[in-house]
């Protein structure tokens, strides 16, 4: 029955993957700052349809 | 009345501007609208309404940004023609804000990247200095409302290392409690069915080993904040509640290193980690910050990072540190005095609110002594540096000791003073149960006394604290309360003496309001109005003064002050006066107890102006139901005593009143009433203040606009819940009840778990049930019950009778 041991290591594996992109997001900044990203989020799109309207105006001038 | 599209300030008839069939206040506003609607900006405007601010004039303000020095000490990072600042700019306040300024870049294109953390009020701008200089940059973000704040503090201010260790802590402390968790299920069932399971026999020893291993980063990486904080109470002999902390994690997993090791049972290595991970959960609830605000402002927030000196009829920006005694600087128009010095030119109108809280500025002629602080409003003026910036009268305050110390200071929570009961008692029962089971076996001893130890750990005891004051902090930053750390409440609850400062405390800063009543006076009477006030000093003229719109400055003809009844004099051909009711002619007069100025125009009595009571509103009732409530009061004022008998009408009976207080007095003040044994509240707003509220148990400075600044504190109160004060103080007496309930409620699951351990009952399962049970418990009772206090205090409407 050593099937256990691969599933147990593979649970474990599959757990310390996630501790690892934890931590990596943790390094990264993503949690210093938990407000402003939320909001950014929502206008992204809005700029470059705003900046392509623009282009494209500029354009048919 | 409409409000403008840009700012969405009220607009003034008179002074409307519409464009692009939108209304605006002022040309400023116009101007950031055309600019924004030329570059296809516009969307700023969808997010939130009225969402800018109407550009101030900056002109010469930011030309010592000219000089490459200043510049690279306030640069970020700086590399060939890359450059990266962080700027402060405190008008962020909504979506729109972040928006706009990260797309600099379709404003100017030497912008690279721009990013705001809106927490804290911070843009960080990348730029390209070959096509914009940083000075350029400022003055793009001043002309679209979005001017940034650069003070003295900003100068050797480097980004600072964000301390992210205790989420790495957390996230493997969870890792090694969910895991262990998953791999002890069937150690517990076998338990529990008393059933030979067949995995368990046939794989115990690589569950139990695993689990070591699982725990061990759990053990010597997450729990180190608590042999550290432990290690430290040892030394200094203060005994906090982190040493059966600690203690309770090592004897943990020590006992469940010999338990798996000589096979005798499969250890408590969940509930270590459990343990570990709610601990320093806690401890990130407790960590509630105001990130935009600060309470370790000291003078150098203030001041400016350089000012122009005169030097061979030349303008030179220096740094204001190299400032030297007899040198001549020039003071433009709102900008700050950083040293004390004497006037040279010929009128000065210096604004001392930052210092003292009041509003009104005061005139200073030459030859006079301005003292640093002071703000200059109007015209530019020359003054000579009488001292250095460090010497300086505002600024030697701060090196009184009280700043050095109290960061140093470590108060005793009721945390602490629980666990001196709490540790010894342990200890003495561990040992007791010890002594009496080796007379059975020697084994058993043992066991009982690590077991006395594991579930004994105050857990559930040191939760209650972080747990509770984690939510009150959050729930008085609703009511506009803000609390520099979770200690204050504490404080706050002990309190029994309050110290009130008068200018801008318990009057409003934003000065009196003063409004116009009767015949509108056409633009030909203002301007003689004005030019005949314009002569006196008496407070009230100087109000006027400033209340009326900017007119040419033309000599009356005759000019004439009488003492206490008002001027008068001869401007144009009119007779013009201004002053009390008698003496204008108004025969009978309602006063509505109003301070009334009355102004009349050859002898016709066209109106008045009103000063309103420039006391804060609710202070009445407030200060009634603290003196009812037990507490000592005090006033302090830097003014001279000719408020005393208005004062003496608002305060109740028996409260000390103190008037010509230096800030070095105020502060020498609250240390006598200390050395009386009381616990001293200091309610305060200006840089005068800044002394007393360090030395105070807990200093509140109010602020009109938290995001302006405000004196180093303990916490910052929204002048708009000034009146709330008692409700505060109240739900923070509440708040140390409710820990002391849960108190109750933690020792008993103590007894109950220690009851299973001096039996040598304690089995690892009833610890894996114990301790989260009794965790989640404490945590819920703690957070329904201060809730439902904060809804009985705090975010009731107060005082409706009034």
């Amino acid at each position: 029955m050593g099937v256990i041991y691969i599933l147990i290591c593979i649970s474990i594996f599959v757990a310390s993957v996630f501790l690892y992109l934890f931590i990596k997001s943790v390094r990264s900044g993503q949690f210093d700052d938990q407000y402003t990203p939320s909001v950014r989020m929502l206008f992204e799109e809005e700029t470059k349809k705003k900046k392509k309207e623009i282009e494209t105006e500029q354009e048919s001038n | 009345m409409s409000n403008c599209y840009h700012c969405g300030d009220p607009v003034v008839e008179k002074e409307k501007i519409v464009f692009d069939d939108k209304e605006f206040c002022c040309q400023g506003c116009r101007t950031v609208y055309e600019l924004f609607s030329e570059n296809g900006l516009t969307t700023y405007y969808d997010f939130e309404k009225n969402p800018g601010a109407s550009p101030k004039e900056v002109l010469s303000k930011y030309n010592y940004l000219d000089n490459s020095d200043i510049v690279s000490k306030l640069l970020d990072f700086e590399e060939e023609n890359i450059q990266i600042i962080r700027l402060y700019i405190p008008h962020i306040h909504c979506s729109s804000c972040i928006w706009i300024l990260e797309n600099l870049n379709s404003l100017h294109s030497g912008v690279t990247q721009s990013q705001v953390v809106f927490s804290q009020k911070k843009v960080t701008i990348t730029y390209d200095s070959d096509k914009i200089s940083l000075k350029e940059l400022v003055l793009l973000l001043s002309s679209i409302g979005y001017e940034p704040y650069i003070s003295l503090e900003n100068f050797d201010d480097k980004p600072k290392l964000i301390d992210r260790s205790l989420l790495y802590k957390i996230g493997i402390a969870f890792f090694g409690f969910g895991n262990i968790m998953l791999l002890s299920f069937p150690e517990y069932s076998n338990e529990y069915f008393k059933s030979e399971d067949f995995w368990m026999v046939e794989y115990q020893d690589f569950f139990r080993y695993l689990n070591v291993l699982l725990a061990l980063p759990v053990f010597l990486y997450s729990a180190t904040p608590y042999y550290i904080s432990a290690y430290h109470s040892i030394r200094t002999k203060t005994y906090n509640i982190d040493i059966p902390m600690a203690l309770g994690i090592i004897v943990m997993f020590l006992r469940s290193i010999v338990d798996i090791f000589f096979q005798d049972g499969p250890g408590f290595l969940d509930s270590m980690c459990g343990l570990v991970f709610f601990m320093l959960s806690g401890k990130l609830i407790q960590q509630t910050t105001y990130n935009f605000l600060s309470f370790e402002r000291d003078y150098k927030s203030y001041f400016p990072i350089a000012v122009t000196k005169i030097k061979d009829e030349v303008e030179v920006p220096i740094q204001v540190y190299e400032i030297e005694k007899g040198d001549r600087l020039l003071i433009r128009n709102e900008e700050l005095i950083p040293v004390d010095s004497v006037l040279i030119s010929d009128i000065a109108f210096i604004d001392y609110s930052f210092v003292t809280g009041e509003a009104v500025p005061v005139e200073k002629k030459s030859g006079q002594k301005i003292y640093a602080g002071g703000k200059q409003v109007g015209n530019a003026v020359l003054v000579e540096a009488i001292n250095s910036v460090s010497q300086s009268y505002l600024t030697q305050l701060w090196s009184n000791e009280v700043f050095d110390k109290k960061s140093t200071q470590k108060v005793k929570t009721i945390t602490d003073r629980a666990s001196r009961i709490f540790t010894p008692t342990l200890l003495t029962i561990a040992l007791v149960g010890f002594i009496g089971w080796t007379f059975s076996s020697f084994n058993d001893a043992f066991n009982v006394l690590t077991a006395v130890l594991i579930v004994a750990c105050p857990c559930a005891l040191a939760l209650t604290a972080p747990f509770t004051w984690g939510n009150v902090i959050r729930l008085m930053g609703k009511q506009k309360l803000y609390l520099k750390n979770t200690a204050v409440i504490e404080q706050i609850s002990k309190i029994d003496a309050i110290v009130f400062d008068k200018t801008g405390t318990l009057t409003s800063s934003l000065g009196q309001q003063v409004y116009y009543e009767g015949i509108d006076l056409s633009k030909s009477d203002l301007v003689a109005v004005k030019n005949i006030v314009r002569g006196s000093n008496h407070p009230l003229s100087r109000r006027i003064y400033t209340l009326l719109p900017e007119t040419p400055v033309e000599k009356p003809e005759s000019y004439d002050e009488i003492a206490g009844k008002g001027v008068q004099g001869v401007f144009k051909g009119d007779l013009v006066k201004v002053g009390s009711a008698n003496w204008v002619g108004v025969l009978s007069e309602n006063k509505n107890n109003q301070t009334r100025v009355y102004v009349s125009i050859n002898e016709e009595v066209k109106g008045f102006y009103v000063f309103e009571n420039e006391y804060r509103k609710g202070i009445e009732p407030l200060l009634e139901s603290l003196d009812n409530e037990g507490y000592d009061l005090y006033v302090l004022s830097g003014d001279n005593d000719g408020e005393r008998k208005m004062l003496e009408k608002l305060v109740p009976e028996g409260t000390e009143m103190v008037f010509n207080q230096r800030p070095d007095d105020k502060l020498a003040f609250i240390s006598e009433l200390q050395k009386q044994g009381k616990n001293v509240m200091m309610i305060g707003d200006g840089l005068n203040d800044a002394g007393a509220l360090a030395q105070s148990n807990v200093g509140i400075s109010i602020s009109e606009n938290v995001n302006v600044f405000t004196p180093a504190s303990d916490a910052i109160l929204d002048a708009g819940s000034f009146s709330k004060l008692y409700s505060f103080l109240m739900y923070a007496k509440k708040a140390m009840k409710t820990i002391k309930m849960s108190y109750v409620l933690a020792i008993t699951y103590n007894i109950v778990g220690l009851s299973f351990a001096l039996s040598n009952r304690l089995s690892p399962l009833v610890a894996a049930i114990i301790m989260p049970l009794s965790t989640a418990t404490i945590i819920g009772f703690v957070t329904l019950i201060s809730t439902i206090y904060a809804k009985k205090t705090i975010e009731k409407k107060v005082l409706k009778k009034y």
